[in-house]
């Protein structure tokens, strides 16, 4: 059970962020979650949106480059420590964490995380074992 | 008062210096004929044969060499003696990644050697002096030409090699060193260095050969201040010999190019013209003594200005200007030749657009090199670490082909310049010319 994320190439530059998030909406492109992971000269946009396929479409048309893959999305109260036991989960399954970012919507008292790993098949096994759950793009998208 | 290695030679007439060449250009025309099938083709295309060249005033019916000839006739199509009268290769790079590799009989190391010597006499040295050597030793000429010049003028010479400036600095006050022989940026370097340690006054240096690359007049002053010396130039090349092939003399305002091995021409790079004396134009060389490799009519691709005006020191052979510029697009970057083709070449190879920028500074006198690269879909990832390791893949190969480092920056689709019109490949912001 995974979801789609896009990543968008960005020059270190002022401009860059607000070029590509005006063409998004413009496009009436609703974000769902987003971060973003810095080099020296460049940034990598991760965003998980409602119509990934359109979204995909229009950030390729306006000439960035781009790509799409697939994450794990937890959801997990929202309360102090709650992370903790999907990540100890993952630490004793011996699965290393590439990068993660959480995020909350207007649901009260429910926090989601994103999480990159390389193998998402185990990790999405393991984490069920442990009664964590996942969510899947449709539920994503009706957040 | 001046000194000379080999006044006799170095103050000859200009008669004499004629004969001389008339002499062994005619020696050399044949020797390169009978032994040369490359260059043989070559003149027969042309229709010369070696009975046409009787004197130097025949010189402009041969046929020219180029950087793509010795690309042809990689490795061995060049040489002129058996393999086993050879006893050194040298190498610098090449256009597109090949390399240029040129061969050395023991007679063209000591004629290579008393060049170098006569640089290092004309700077003052004498075998009382400590010669400081931090050009690179290995395939690159520097090192091993100016410590060959050191042991013929019998100086206590210190092949240092290049970096490491802390042990650098330890060695010239522990011993002493009195002519340093590096590239001018380094000597900029290691005299900031010196200073920054108020270590000036514990050294004894008193000049310093300062070759591989372009400087300017104000480098030059910023560099004897800092150090306290005189600074000289010495120009060559690989193809020709290596570093020595001219030399500046007590005047600095030219150097001298040792006439009695190589006959200077400058043409028009466009027709290939032989232009007169004092006009501008592409230097070309012909090696009229070595025996393994030698070039008759080589284009060196660097704009100069020749001068035959009486030059002060008493020698008389003809004194060429700095380079000022090149009639190609090659740069040298800390004193290494780089051409746009062979990043190209790399870019290809590893899967990127040739839509490509260079950018070569001069940061605290040191050259540094920058790629701009476009981003591909395929080079892409959501991952820092993927790419992380693609970039370093790419900054690895052009370290492979290029020999220096140089930076890769990855900019966004369609941001560098299309080659609609004139593509600008190349931003130099050392402007050294």
């Amino acid at each position: 059970m995974t979801v789609k994320q896009i990543s968008v190439f960005l020059e270190n530059k002022p401009g860059c962020l607000a070029e590509l998030i005006d063409i998004l909406s413009q496009n009436n492109i609703d974000m769902r979650a987003m971060s973003i992971a810095e080099m020296q000269d460049f940034g990598i946009l991760r965003i998980i949106v409602k119509d990934t396929y359109n979204a995909v479409r229009i950030i390729k048309e306006a000439g960035f480059v781009t790509s799409v893959n697939e994450v794990l999305a937890v959801a997990i109260p929202d309360q102090p420590g709650a992370l903790l036991q999907t990540l100890t989960a993952l630490g004793e399954a011996n699965i290393n964490l590439d990068y993660s970012y959480a995020f909350t919507t207007a649901k009260k008292d429910m926090a989601y995380t994103v999480l990159r790993v390389t193998d998402n098949d185990k990790a999405a096994k393991v984490l069920n074992q442990k009664g964590i759950r996942m969510l899947g793009q449709e539920e994503m998208e009706q957040l | 008062m001046e000194h000379y290695y080999q006044p006799e030679i170095e103050c000859a007439s200009r008669e004499q210096i004629i004969e001389l060449q008339n002499e062994r250009l005619v020696k050399q025309v044949r020797h390169v004929y009978d032994n040369v099938e490359y260059y043989r083709k070559k003149m027969e295309e042309k229709g010369v044969t070696p009975e046409d060249i009787k004197s130097i005033d025949d010189l402009h019916k041969l046929p020219f060499l180029t950087k793509d000839d010795l690309r042809d006739a990689y490795p061995y199509g060049l040489v002129a003696v058996p393999l086993s009268d050879c006893v050194r290769i040298q190498s610098t790079s090449g256009t597109t990644g090949r390399r240029v590799v040129a061969f050395y009989t023991q007679h063209d190391i000591d004629l290579w050697d008393e060049c170098c010597a006569r640089a290092i006499v004309a700077v003052g040295g004498t075998k009382e002096d400590v010669v400081h050597v931090c050009y690179g030793y290995g395939l690159f000429t520097g090192g091993p030409g100016l410590n060959g010049g050191s042991h013929k003028v019998g100086s206590l010479t210190l092949p240092m090699s290049s970096g490491n400036t802390d042990r650098q600095i330890q060695f010239m006050t522990d011993l002493g060193s009195t002519i340093l022989c590096c590239t001018p940026s380094y000597a900029a370097y290691l005299g900031e260095s010196i200073n920054e340690r108020g270590l000036k006054d514990q050294i004894k240096l008193k000049a310093g050969i300062f070759g591989a690359e372009a400087w300017t007049e104000e480098m030059r002053r910023d560099i004897e201040k800092s150090l306290g010396i005189k600074a000289y130039d010495i120009y060559g090349l690989t193809e020709i010999s290596g570093p020595g092939v001219s030399f500046e003399c007590s005047e600095q305002t030219g150097m001298h190019i040792n006439e009695d091995h190589f006959i200077a021409e400058i043409i028009d790079p466009n027709t290939g013209e032989v232009l007169p004396e004092g006009e501008k134009g592409e230097l070309v060389f012909t090696s009229i003594t070595k025996e393994a490799f030698p070039l008759l009519r080589y284009r060196t691709r660097d704009i100069c200005v020749l001068s035959r005006k009486k030059c002060s020191c008493g020698r008389t052979h003809v004194k060429m200007t700095k380079p000022m510029g090149r009639s190609d697009d090659m740069l040298i970057v800390k004193g290494v030749n780089v051409f746009p083709s062979q990043i190209e070449t790399v870019l290809l190879n590893k899967g990127y657009a040739a839509n490509y920028q260079i950018i070569v500074d001069r940061v605290n006198n040191s050259d540094t090199l920058e790629v701009q690269v476009e981003m591909t879909p395929e080079m892409f990832s959501d991952s820092v670490t993927e790419v992380a390791v693609k970039e370093k893949e790419l900054v690895n190969a052009l370290k492979a082909m290029l020999g220096i480092y140089a930076k890769v920056k990855l900019v966004a689709p369609k941001t560098i310049t299309r080659s609609e019109g004139k593509a600008v490949r190349i931003i130099d912001n050392r402007h050294l010319y």
